[in-house]
């Protein structure tokens, strides 16, 4: 097998297009081939020096994340921290330091898993991922990007490149909170990412989206009977009802579906909770895990 | 891991602790299987070889990596330290003196890795709080002293240094 360092993204689309396989950090790839669940590809190009993909671009309209940005930069970039908090929360949560040293946004997204932390952030801000080969560029939304549990409709040739945020309106503000057994190198047994935006006192705009209760991330349908409300006890009580209603989780070795389908209204509730408070200007520090104690204690 | 598909050796240049070492490698061989068994370096431990553990931890760049999982030719061009790198010659680095001296170390096995999340972690935070020293060692396991020496002797060094 071999190993090339490409240093511009048409190096890394001219390598895809022969057949290579791309690598970032390795913390999935690697990892997984050490743990026997593939061999690694025969031929690999490296695509963590290409400057291109290490951006983040504010425009007018959206902001562009560069796919090469690692975690330990997304939960601390101001503009990621201040506008799209709900992805800093969770990339604080992924594996340790060194897995956020090396872990990129971009392969949190296309290794596909329905456990991605910074899946449901992106679905509840209303992200499209943009993919590029030789042919060209698309953008397609995440819900036809993934397809199954670490399955996605990109073609082999085509490389994720960036993910593509709309500018937030004001008063607006979005969360994730997750269930952990433990602070550190953890997987969520469940997560839930919430997007609010409040329009005077009521709420004007909400959106939720699951992480590992189903095949991909579940994005939460049928929250607009609470639009207009406020946001109290009743309504928190609504989203988490109509999220444990929609999750279509698994038993495995980390959870009962029982407990995921409980547990995941929970974590609905709090997200909402932050989200709002986020919105009406409270500085609830990255990750809300921690700020507010929602996860695994010490 | 599983057999490569084929044997060839890739001649790549390492520059560990500032000391540029050639070494023929397989693409698929792991940073800290060649750092031991290619460059010499046997103060890097593999534990888990899953990237849980943390003690195969070394910097690339300055930033803590789980070497176990990381392949050694993505390494070239980047710098990367590890635990022989911290001492001044005979002269320990205060981590290194400070948990000696304070009881953070019994079998040892998890001590490198440690360390290099210290050195990372002092090095862009000189003054963290005991809450930033658990994060910062979150990513290492140490199944002998319960930790508390260990968070001390790091807590101890900030001071020293700040």
């Amino acid at each position: 097998m071999t190993l090339t360092i490409a240093t511009s993204l048409d190096d890394i689309l001219a390598g895809l297009a022969q057949g290579a396989r791309p690598i970032a950090g390795g913390t999935d790839l690697v990892v997984g081939s050490r743990q026997g669940k593939g061999s690694l590809p025969d031929t690999l190009i490296a695509i963590d020096r290409v400057a291109e993909l290490n951006t983040i671009d504010v425009g007018a309209d959206a902001t562009r994340i560069g796919s090469g940005v690692t975690h330990a930069r997304l939960m601390t970039d101001t503009t990621v921290v201040e506008q799209f908090t709900s992805i800093a929360d969770a990339s604080a949560l992924v594996g340790s330091p060194a897995t956020r040293n090396v872990g990129t946004l971009g392969g949190n997204v296309m290794n596909g898993s329905p456990a991605m932390d910074t899946g449901a952030p992106l679905v509840v801000l209303g992200a499209k991922a943009e993919l590029a080969s030789t042919s060209g560029t698309r953008t397609i939304g995440l819900d036809e990007l993934w397809t199954g549990p670490g399955q996605t409709s990109a073609n082999e040739d085509e490389l994720c490149v960036a993910l593509v945020i709309p500018n937030r309106p004001t008063a607006s503000g979005s969360a994730y909170v997750r269930l952990e057994y433990r602070r550190a190198m953890e997987i969520a047994i469940v997560g839930a990412a919430a997007s609010v935006e409040f329009d005077g006192d009521a709420i004007g705009a909400v959106n939720v989206a699951l992480t590992a209760v189903a095949p991909t991330i579940l994005e939460v349908t049928g929250l607009n009977g609470i639009v207009g409300s406020a946001l109290d006890d009743a309504t928190l009580a609504q989203v988490a009802e109509i999220a444990s209603e929609q999750a279509a989780p698994i038993s495995d070795l980390r959870a009962s579906d029982k407990y995921r389908r409980h547990t995941i209204g929970v974590m609905a509730r709090r997200a909402v909770d932050a989200a709002a408070r986020r919105a009406a200007g409270e500085q609830i520090a990255v990750p809300v895990n921690r700020a507010l104690g929602v996860g695994a204690v010490q | 891991m599983s057999t490569p598909s084929n044997r060839t050796l890739n001649a790549v240049e390492l520059q560990v602790n500032g000391v540029a070492y050639p070494v023929a490698i397989e693409t698929s061989r792991n940073l800290s299987g060649v750092l031991r068994d290619e460059v010499g370096l046997t103060g890097t431990k593999e534990g888990c070889d899953d990237c849980e553990c943390g003690a195969c931890m070394v910097l690339l760049d300055g930033q803590p990596i789980n070497s176990c999982s990381y392949l050694a030719v993505q390494a070239q061009g980047r710098e990367i330290t590890t635990i022989e790198g911290l001492a001044d010659g005979d002269d320990l680095h205060p981590l290194q003196r400070n948990i000696l001296a304070m009881g953070g170390v019994q079998c040892g096995f998890c001590t490198p890795g440690m360390l290099m999340s210290a050195t990372a972690l002092l090095e862009r935070n000189p003054t963290p709080t005991e809450d930033e020293i658990k994060i910062g060692l979150s990513g290492n396991l140490c199944r002998c002293t319960g930790y508390a020496k260990i968070l001390d002797s790091v807590a101890a060094t900030a001071v020293e240094i700040s």
